[in-house]
């Protein structure tokens, strides 16, 4: 028996901790895929390539978490689409939580701290 | 041997229910909570604990929950079925005991859940920190989105966008369900709720209040399914099932295919097709209600509204009592009761009301009602749809 492969799912985090952010688009039917599976979720075929996206996106659904001021006061959660077609939980930064609007146009970064890569966003400048 | 869903119309009955310490069950245990709630409907249905040989049943904390509820019990069942999916999940164990007891495979079956949430030595926070090791949502977790509320508030900002539908709308599900509550001494929340009540509530997630999120309450709910034929017999009126599915897409609010349709547009109509009814024929609807967005999105999933015509729909108070659609009349989880898992509890409720045992909130004529089950984030959705003898 050959050696199993890792999870796709730590290769994603490694790529993180190295501040790159992919996603995966299936070899089979071309379509993109995030999260990263094993098995593309459309057609059922193994292993879809990790790719890089082009980081660019649009806010589909947000949400203001209420939080006490002296545990780190209100944070943003919303939902991404990225222009690649698949979606992803983020956070958008750099504004006031209650500043994101849904259909505001967002570009990915990859925040490392403690060795530990996220995907975040920041606003796109200029955009409408 | 072959047979169509069709043909398993009507042929199992709901022949006892109860519930169990619904509110606040100090110095009680899940199990014990669960033990009281299976009594009494089995009793209900007139039959003893010697007569159930089938048991579903899912618990939150026990990934084995069955086998500690068979031993605790003493029963040596023909029939088990364990699926956890959340709050659905009673709802949903009625297709595989209704295709047992169609099969000959069990004659009764006890299906029951028991919880302590609200008074337990295990607190929600310890909860969450289990969960996140036992249950990994690890493309989410690291946001801290406060689950379930933050998915809620997701799918409810969407509605908004899309729809236009406003906060006062959703306001609308949880003045309603509190003035069903008040109609029901075995609702947890009993005082006046104004629609400015839930507008000035703290807020959570934007864009719902605390007011717009469940109850955290113990409890235990236990229902007995019969083959029709030996139900006709016990001692109340025999309320059969006329139609059930289970759908689910996801688990993750982020993995929904869309996020203001929810699998129980599917559900739905399969438990529908199955009854051979249609949301005008429905007298009655219990939908889940973690938050007040759900009532909205299975409304509209369900048929009883088109979609994005949700909040329109329950405007004026068209869902409480005296309203166009009573919905949730024991108070729903909004208002009544929410033990963790909620789905039993609106299936009970649309028994008794087809049984016309609801004194001050009993719906006068109810023939069939619909219960409906959600579990997770908009995750797995469950439908039932229940009769009177004269529907079959």
């Amino acid at each position: 028996m050959s050696e199993p492969q890792a999870a796709v799912l730590i290769q994603h985090q490694q790529a993180l901790d190295a501040g790159r952010f992919l996603i995966q688009r299936c070899g089979t039917c071309q379509r993109h895929v995030y999260f990263p599976r094993e098995l593309c979720p459309h057609c059922g075929a193994l292993a879809p390539d990790l790719v890089e996206p082009s980081g660019l996106g649009t806010v589909h659904a947000v949400t203001t978490i209420r939080r006490k001021p002296d545990a780190g006061g209100d944070y943003n959660v919303c939902l991404v689409d990225l222009d690649e077609g698949v979606r992803l939980m983020s956070r958008v930064e750099g504004i006031a939580p209650d500043a994101v609007r849904i259909g505001q146009r967002v570009k990915a970064r990859v925040h490392v701290d403690a060795g530990k890569g996220l995907v975040v966003f920041d606003p796109l400048e200029g955009a409408a | 041997m072959s047979f169509s869903l069709q043909d398993l119309r009507g042929s199992a009955a709901i022949t006892g229910v109860a519930t169990y310490g619904c509110g606040e069950a100090p110095g009680t245990t899940d199990m014990s909570l669960l033990a009281h709630a299976a009594h009494r409907a089995v009793a209900d249905a007139g039959l003893t604990m010697r007569d159930i040989d089938g048991l579903c049943t899912a618990s939150v904390l026990s990934t084995m929950w069955p086998m500690p509820v068979i031993e605790y019990l003493g029963l040596q069942p023909t029939f088990i079925d364990g699926t956890m999916l959340g709050g659905s999940s009673f709802i949903a164990h009625l297709m595989p005991a209704m295709l047992a007891l169609a099969a000959g495979q069990c004659n009764h079956v006890l299906v029951c859940y028991g919880s302590t949430q609200r008074t337990g030595t295990m607190n929600r926070k310890a909860v969450a920190d289990a969960r996140r090791v036992m249950d990994p949502q690890p493309y989410e977790m690291p946001y801290e989105p406060v689950l379930p509320v933050a998915a809620y508030a997701l799918a409810a900002s969407r509605h908004m966008a899309l729809y236009g539908t406003t906060r006062r709308d959703l306001a609308e599900v949880a003045v309603a369900a509190r003035a069903w509550a008040r109609l029901n001494p075995e609702a947890f929340e009993r005082g006046p709720l104004s629609i400015d009540d839930v507008l000035k509530a703290r807020m959570v997630a934007d864009p719902l209040t605390v007011r717009d999120c469940c109850l955290v309450t113990d409890g235990a709910g236990a229902f007995v399914l019969s083959r029709s034929d030996a139900a006709r017999h016990g001692r109340r009126p025999v309320v059969h099932v006329l139609g059930t599915a289970t759908a689910c897409f996801n688990r993750q609010i982020s993995s929904m295919p869309d996020l203001t349709v929810t699998a129980a547009k599917q559900s739905g109509a399969a438990a529908f097709a199955m009854a051979g009814l249609a949301p005008r024929d429905v007298q009655v609807a219990q939908l889940y209600d973690a938050f007040t967005i759900n009532t909205l999105l299975f409304l509209e999933d369900l048929g009883f509204c088109a979609k994005g015509e949700g909040g329109a729909f329950v405007r004026d108070g068209a869902i409480g009592p005296g309203g166009r659609l009573p919905v949730n009349t024991n108070g729903g989880g909004l208002s009544c009761t929410h033990p963790g898992m909620y789905g039993i509890f609106a299936l009970i409720e649309a028994v008794r009301q087809l049984r016309g045992e609801c004194g001050e909130r009993q719906v006068a004529g109810v023939k069939v009602a619909l219960a409906h089950g959600n579990g997770g984030t908009l995750s797995s959705q469950a439908t039932a749809i229940l009769g009177t003898a004269d529907t079959l």
